[in-house]
């Protein structure tokens, strides 16, 4: 156990102290975060359209701390390869479990970090008051879909592990590619009819969907000055079907993981690029 | 009779290469090699680029999977022991690959954590090491990017060591290295045999370093051991004066041969 704790502590020292050490990078990514989250928002404030300004908030909130999370998880193994650490890390005596824990540890804690200082832009910039919002209930919410969004992270992880070059580029594009299908800043209905259904099989669908049930955007009895945020029986749809994505994308993000790295094992495709 | 601690026997791995449509090319970076490292012993691997060293020390680190053949460490078989075998040793490669980023420091607290020990007293031992390997203390907390190569590649020895394996896998740890960092790591691997009794597998280009720190010596060419033995032995055998004419002779090959390059990436 006491070894366990040290595995999993190993990765988030090497975390913290490789934050430290990028910390201007750091600051320059934070201030984009809040930045793209905020020119977003204000095109709310310019309709002088509180529910559109409070739909984008989520929106960009949202979107952050998900697509934080997936790709601090998903280029961790690209940010190894770029290093040449990885075969270090794959040759230690670390189950494959703890390893990717700790770096969602990580990642987790990261993602916090960085949608605190979009929110509080988000709030500064747009003045919204989100008094009567279920912030309970996105909290809920928020922490079922992360598991979700870690297992997705995890299945994305492993094109780095498949090809140096071609692997982050790819993590890349599945990640534009939720971006783009699950109604970040605008409803899915206004996609291209072939289009929507890819929205039900990405958990940030179901994300968005609740929480902005749980803002209030949308419920008629929501004002500028008190929100009518709903109940989270409202949302159980949503929850039941991002515990149940969780339940899924979990293990089997694991599981693939560890089948690519054996057969990585088996071509010789761990050697050090870059 | 005691058992060996690397036991390699009939080892091959193959990597295939797509070269256009339907194509595909095949080298053989292991090639039916067999050998045994006693405890205790340093053993070498001597072979040009391609000629398959690396290959060979990245399945016994468990990090490249073999297409057949048995490999035991300590008494551990791979791959089915890999767990077992990743806590009894320590690899140096010819790359020291860190996070140029981070210090000496961090770097080594990271691996000892990783290994699963206590920071305080990987601290401790890593600073002995790199007292040892003559580095300075106060180099401990500079990042890795502000150092020249070879303090790198003693910082790459001391995270071996940290974890204080009964076996050393060395892939060319003094290639690029000035004279006096070479001296100093040689020396210092001449000394951990004799006060640890680690066992040592060393692959190098350099015939002096394979003389000076090797009890045995194996001669690698395209993938297949064809020779080895103490230095007399192999010198007898080749009926020639120098090892670098024992290589030449029993391989048909030199050290500095360039073109063939495993196909790995």
């Amino acid at each position: 156990m006491e070894t366990t704790m040290r595995q999993t502590w190993a990765f988030l020292f090497r975390g913290y102290h490789l934050t430290r050490r990028y910390i201007g990078w750091v600051i320059v990514f934070n201030f984009y975060a809040l930045v793209t989250s905020a020119t977003v928002a204000l095109i709310g404030v310019a309709a002088g359209n509180y529910q559109l300004t409070l739909t984008l908030v989520v929106g960009a909130l949202l979107w952050n701390y998900l697509s934080s999370l997936y790709n601090e998880i998903a280029m961790s193994i690209a940010y190894e390869r770029w290093e040449g650490t990885l075969e270090y890390t794959f040759m230690a005596p670390v189950s494959r479990l703890i390893h990717l824990l700790g770096v969602s540890l990580y990642s987790l804690l990261n993602s916090i970090a960085t949608s605190l200082i979009v929110l509080a832009g988000l709030v500064f910039f747009t003045n919204l008051n989100l008094r009567g919002a279920n912030l309970f209930g996105v909290l809920i919410v928020v922490m079922v879909s992360t598991l979700a969004f870690v297992g997705l992270g995890l299945i994305a992880a492993v094109f780095p592990v498949m090809s140096a070059e071609r692997g982050a580029e790819a993590t890349h594009i599945f990640q534009g590619s939720l971006l783009l299908v699950s109604g970040v800043y605008y409803p899915i209905e206004v996609l291209p009819k072939w289009m929507q259904p890819l929205s039900a099989v990405s958990p940030a669908t179901y994300t968005l969907s609740a929480c902005r049930k749980l803002f209030g955007v949308g419920i008629s009895g929501s004002t500028p000055e008190l929100l009518a945020g709903a109940p989270l029986s409202a949302v159980t749809r949503e929850l039941l079907i991002l515990a149940l994505m969780g339940a899924v994308l979990l293990p089997l993000g694991l599981w693939i993981f560890v089948r690519i790295e054996a057969w990585a094992k088996r071509a010789g495709k761990l050697k050090r690029t870059g | 009779m005691e058992q060996p601690a690397i036991h390699v026997r009939n080892l091959r791995k193959c990597f295939r290469k797509r070269n256009g449509f339907r194509k595909t090319s095949e080298l053989w970076a292991i090639d039916d090699v067999s050998f045994s490292v006693a405890k205790g012993e340093t053993y070498g691997l001597l072979g040009p680029n391609g000629s398959g060293k690396s290959s060979l020390i990245r399945v016994l680190s468990t990090l490249l999977i073999a297409d057949s053949g048995r490999v035991k460490m300590l008494g551990y078989s791979l791959p089915e022991d890999q767990e077992q075998v990743r806590r009894i040793i320590g690899r140096v490669s010819v790359d020291a690959a860190f996070y140029k980023k981070l210090s000496a420091r961090e770097n080594l607290l990271y691996t000892a954590l990783l290994y699963g020990q206590k920071a305080r007293d990987a601290e401790r031992r890593a600073i002995n090491i790199l007292e040892q390997l003559g580095m300075e203390n106060s180099k401990f907390s500079t990042p890795l990017e502000e150092m020249s190569r070879g303090m790198q590649q003693k910082i790459s020895i001391a995270r071996a060591l940290v974890l204080n394996p009964p076996l050393l896998l060395l892939d060319e740890p003094t290639t690029g290295l000035d004279p006096k960092s070479r001296r100093d790591v040689q020396s210092f691997l001449e000394d951990l045999r004799r006060r640890e009794g680690t066992t040592i597998l060393l692959t190098t280009h350099d015939m002096a370093e394979a003389q000076r720190l090797c009890a045995r010596i194996g001669f690698l060419a395209h993938g297949k051991l064809v020779a080895e033995g103490t230095t007399k032995d192999l010198i007898r055998r080749a009926g020639a004066e120098t090892l670098d004419d024992a290589f030449i002779a029993l391989t048909g090959e030199e050290l500095i041969e360039e073109e063939l390059v495993a196909v790995e990436e």
